[in-house]
Order: C-alpha cells, then structure tokens, then sequence
C-alpha cells in the first residue's frame, strides 16, 4: 500500500475548489466599489466557465462524491477561516448568518418540494412562524434557548398542519394556490394581530445558550474583540450541519426513496402499496420545522421582527433558491442561497430590482439548465458503497 | 401437485362503466394456480381496464372479485398489492430519473421498514437491509440480463426499451406476488426483443414456482407460446375460453378480433 489511496488523489481538486470559491467569497464580502463588484463578478462567471470547460468542476464533484466526509470537514474549515477573516465586521458577519439561516429553511423546501414534490409557497410564512414564536417565548417565558428553536420548528410544523387536509386534497398547482393564500393570510393575521405587535413587530431578545450569551462581543485577551455576530455564525452554523446532514441522511433512506417515488408517479406509487399522503405529510411537516428552527434563530439574531419580514416575495425567494440550486441538492442550495442572498447587498444597484434579478436569474436557469445549478446526484445509499 | 389446481383470482359479473362507454360487462374470468392466462382482444376491448380493476386503480360498478377467496372488490391498490398482487404497466411506468434499485425497492415497499427512526437513526439495522435488498435485487435482475446486474445504480432513462420492461418486471417480481399482471410487455419493441423477454418470462415462471400469470399480449406469437389459457374480450364480455388453438380457431374470436368474416 505505498501509493496514495484514490480517496486521496480525488481529494486535492475539491480541497482547491473550496478554497478558491473561499477566497473569492472573501473578495466579495470585502470589496466595496460598485465597479470592483462588477469585475469580480464578471471574472468568477469566465473562471467557473473555463473550469468547467477544462473538466476541473467534474473533479471537483468527484471530490465531493467519493472522499464525501472529508470534504464536509473541509467546508465547515473554510466557513470558519472566513468568520475569522471578518471577525470585527458586523454587518458581513451577519450576512453570512443569514445565508445560513435561509439555507436551513431551503433545505426545509428541499425536502418538500425537491424530494416530495409539494410545492410550498408559504416558505416564509413558516419562518416568520419560526421568528415570532422565538419572540413570544423569550419575552414571556424562562424557556432554555435551545428548546426555543425546538419549538419555532414545532409551532411551523403543527400550523402547517392545519393546511395538510386542502394541500392533500388537491393536486400540483392548486396546492400551491393554497399556500400562496396563507401566505398572504398569515401576513395580514401579523398586521391586525395587536397582541404580536401589529405592523409594528416585535422585540426579541438575544440568544443564551447555558450562559453563554449570544449578544455581547467576545473578548480575547487585551486588544483583540470579536464581534457578538460570530456567535450568531458559529450557532448558525451548527444549526446548518444538523440540517444538512438530516436532510442528506433523509433522502438516503428508503424515506427518501418514497418522497421520489409519490412525486414522480402517485399511480404507480400506490400501486406498490405506498400510502402516498403519509409521505407528502411526512415531507410537509418536516420541510416546516426545518423552516420554522431556522426563523426561531433568525428572530434572536435580528432582535427585530415585523410583518414586512414575511411576505410573499420573501417566500418567492426561497422557492428561487430552490430551483436554482439544483432541486433536491443540498450542495447546489449553499452556492444559490448565497448568490440570492449577498448579490443584491453587495451591488447596490441592484437592491431596487432584486426581484427581478431573481426573476431572470430563474428563468435564465429553466431555460438553460432546468436541473439547476448543481444538479441532484443519483441516490447512493452509503456512499463509496461496493457490493461484494 | 394433485388434484384440480386452486382458482387463484376469479371475477363474477364484474362490470365497469365510464359514463355511457361500457368497459367491463358480465364478465367472468377465473385464474388458476400457476398457469399463465393470456387475456386478449381488440383495442378498448376492456383488458387494461380489468387489470385496473383488480388493482384497485379502478372501483368496480357490479359484480365480485376474490384473490384466494378473499373478496378484494373495490380493495384500494396498497391492500391489493400488500394482498400479494404486483402488475407492470402497458405505458412503462418506471421512475425515469430513479437508479435501477430504486425502482425495483419501489416494488420492495411492503417488505422494507419504513419507519422513519429506522430509516434516519442507528443506521446499522438499515443497512444490513439495505445490503440484503440489494443482494435479492441483483439476483433477480441477473435472471433476466446478467450485465444488467452490474449497472444497478444507473439512471433508468439510460437504458432501452426492452430493458425497462425488464427492470419492471423485476419491480413486480422482488416482493413475491403470487399473481403477476403483465399488461402489453410486448409493446414498443423490435421482434427479436419480444421473443427475448418471452424467455424471460419463461424463465422466470421456472423459477418461481408458485406465481400465476395474466398477460395482455397483441402478438399471437407470443400467447401461442407462453400461455398455457386464454381468454378473449369483446366490448367488455368474455366471447371465448380455451388453449390457444381452440381460441384461433373459434368463430366469434375470429370476427371480432382477427377480421376474418
């Protein structure tokens, strides 16, 4: 065994692909000028369109696919070397928490809609849930944090259970009809409702997690202060690998393997005795909780929430992340949620029409590439598996 | 074995409207075990639509179907199935952009655990299933197309035509039916491919020694060959019973269906 095991040599082109997209991301978040913006931006598109004409982003996937628990490590440590990077910078830190936050509630529309296929434009919705049980229970009660994002993700779960018997009723866009409608039901509820703070929102406090206190800058020795946004990141964080690793655990699963199957054909489905609203319910119940666990973070982050935070729009953005990143791929959900999430911060230009570059950016990917940007993988049950 | 074999399904007065279209009338029809029962007649004659009542895709307007005596009449399909009735499809129904194994565990429902602690939690019972499923899979597979076996994990869009008959007939078979409905497996392939996937299915009725067959098969190469009964459809009703020779040769059979006046 003197030479280097295929696992190794497969690994080198996604431990050089992380870094590089790490770098980049780095240069993003940094760069102010609208025009630095731009040429970067324009650079990374040639760059990503010459690696993958000189088959590098093949080897990159490969690297994904066969050395996989290496190169989940090698991602979390690039997502820490950019927190340290940006380890005074508010406002960066809290973006990066953001795009963790909406990702986890990506991977909760992943879920129903990439493996289960419900479409669920009330994603939002659900978060909001998420934000504002967060609220109520932290203002009013002594409940341990963590249980707190426990029960934002039950309290979206058991609300989104109330829509199970229309959802289940109806089929392919008239379900999603039903969930645009609570959507704009649940936005106005916000607006009327004084006891949660009408349009004006509500106060939540900070996250404390067995005393370690979420809000106050983290200090190292005598001159060298963190930002209290890196706690933020860091349980974001956490929060987002649980998911992850939930979701990629799900849909490796004869679990998984249902929710393909009641999407692809009911007929035949049922045919082979699958008890097609178990699974579409299973699918909708824990796409919510995920969504509702990221919203219950989100809102102690924030320490803000109003109704204007949950519209409809907010739920379009997450079923565009969704479709551009490769329906059913959690990998393809981290490259579209950040795209979706830090372009229009960073090109300011582009704030006023953010819509509509999430628009053409759908509509660009549908015509072009309908399977999304990192295309789902066939089902390996246990990868680098070989029967004997 | 002795003795007269076992009715294995039986129909009685079975009958299904669509609006003023009759589909199924009067119609009687019993299978027994292990014979292969070749079901035949013109198009829109009501053969797909029986199979899609017995299913359970269907519900019955009159009449009685029992599967071992037990009355499976209007039965929804997941008792059908679970009752140990499996069937493939005349338009492929397979799951395109689903691996081979996935579509055949899509037929392995009823005999993988699903509960979601199972699937999602200590992952070790998991995959000693997951191993052994394989395992039954393969094999299977390796009856009807040895390289077949080798390329489990791959797409099932990739593949030919008559090689996703056979995945699906594979999908039927991993759970055990005891009766196997093959609707049309003919359809959409070259002469040579049908009479390749005839030794298939024959070679698969070797193998599983308990398993009774209803095929629905246009080309009378085929019923001449493998069926060891047919019977004939008309407009819904049962015109003739009998080995294939008797059905050929019958009168009606041959103005209804082979256009000979």
């Amino acid at each position: 065994m003197e030479q280097p095991s295929p696992a190794r040599a497969t690994l080198l082109p996604g431990i050089l692909g992380v870094a590089a997209a790490t770098v980049y991301l780095i240069l993003i978040l940094s760069v102010e000028s609208q025009t630095g913006i731009a040429l970067l931006l324009a650079g990374g598109a040639v760059v990503i369109l010459a690696a993958a004409k000189l088959g590098a982003l093949e080897s990159m996937r490969r690297s994904f696919l066969v050395s996989e628990r290496r190169m989940d490590l090698v991602v979390v440590a690039a997502l820490l070397l950019l927190t340290a990077f940006f380890y005074e910078d508010h406002f960066i830190l809290l973006m990066v928490a953001t795009v963790m936050t909406y990702m986890v509630a990506a991977l909760g529309l992943t879920v129903q809609f990439g493996y289960a296929g419900v479409l669920n434009f009330a994603g939002a919705a659900f978060f909001g849930i998420g934000c504002y049980t967060a609220a109520v229970l932290t203002k009013n009660t002594a409940l341990p944090h963590l249980l707190v994002l426990l029960a934002g993700g039950l309290m979206a779960a058991l609300i989104g259970a109330l829509l199970l018997l229309p959802v289940l009723r109806t089929r392919g866009h008239y379900s999603a009809v039903i969930t645009i409608a609570f959507t704009l039901l649940f936005k106005t509820f916000l607006e009327v409702n004084d006891v949660l703070g009408g349009p004006q929102g509500l106060r939540v406090d900070g996250m404390r997690l067995f005393g370690w206190e979420f809000n106050s800058n983290i200090e190292l020795g005598e001159d060298l202060e963190l930002s209290f946004f890196v706690n933020y990141v860091l349980g974001a964080l956490v929060l987002l690998a649980f998911a992850f690793a939930f979701v990629r655990r799900l849909e490796r699963s004869w679990a998984g393997l249902n929710m393909d199957a009641v999407r692809l054909d009911e007929t035949a489905a049922a045919c082979f005795g699958y008890n097609v609203a178990r699974w579409k319910i299973t699918a909708f119940m824990i796409g919510n909780f995920l969504a509702g666990t990221a919203g219950a973070l989100y809102a102690m982050m924030l320490g803000f929430i109003a109704p204007t935070n949950f519209t409809f729009g907010d739920s379009l953005i997450l079923v565009s992340i969704v479709l551009l990143g490769g329906i059913g791929n959690p990998w393809g959900l981290a490259v579209a949620t950040t795209i979706v999430i830090v372009l229009p911060e960073k090109l300011q230009i582009i704030q006023e029409y953010r819509f509509l570059l999430y628009a053409t950016l759908v509509i660009l990917i549908l015509l072009f590439r309908p399977l999304g940007l990192l295309p789902r993988p066939l089902r390996s049950y246990f990868p680098g598996w070989q029967s004997r | 074995m002795t003795g007269p074999a076992q009715s294995v399904l039986k129909a009685e007065r079975l009958a299904k409207h669509f609006g003023g279209l009759v589909a199924l009338e009067d119609l009687e029809l019993e299978v027994r075990e292990n014979e292969i029962l070749g079901l035949i007649g013109p198009n829109g004659s009501g053969k797909t639509t029986f199979f899609n009542v017995v299913t359970g895709i269907y519900g019955a307007d009159q009449g009685r179907v029992t599967f071992h005596g037990n009355d499976i009449t209007n039965a929804s399909a997941q008792a059908v199935y679970r009752a140990g009735i499996a069937r493939t499809f005349q338009r492929s129904r397979l799951m395109l952009e689903l691996s081979i194994f996935d579509n055949i565990m899509v037929g392995n429902h009823k005999r993988l655990n699903q509960a979601l602690w199972f699937n999602l939690i200590g992952r070790g019972a998991f995959r000693r299933q997951f191993e052994e499923s394989f395992e039954q899979a393969r094999a299977l597979v390796q009856t009807f197309d040895p390289p077949l076996a080798d390329r489990m994990f791959e797409a099932v869009a990739g593949f030919p035509m008559i090689d996703r008959r056979r995945i699906e007939i594979c999908r039927a078979l991993i759970s055990h039916p005891k009766l196997l409905l093959l609707d049309e497996p003919s359809a959409g392939m070259t002469h040579e491919e049908t009479t390749e996937l005839m030794d298939d299915i024959l070679e698969v009725r070797n193998r599983f020694q308990d398993l009774t067959i209803i095929i629905i098969e246009h080309e009378m190469g085929v019923i001449e060959r493998i069926t060891s009964r047919c019977v004939v459809l008309n407009f819904g009703r049962k015109i003739c019973e009998g080995s294939y020779k008797e059905v050929a040769e019958d009168r009606l059979v041959q103005e209804a269906y082979l256009g000979i006046g």
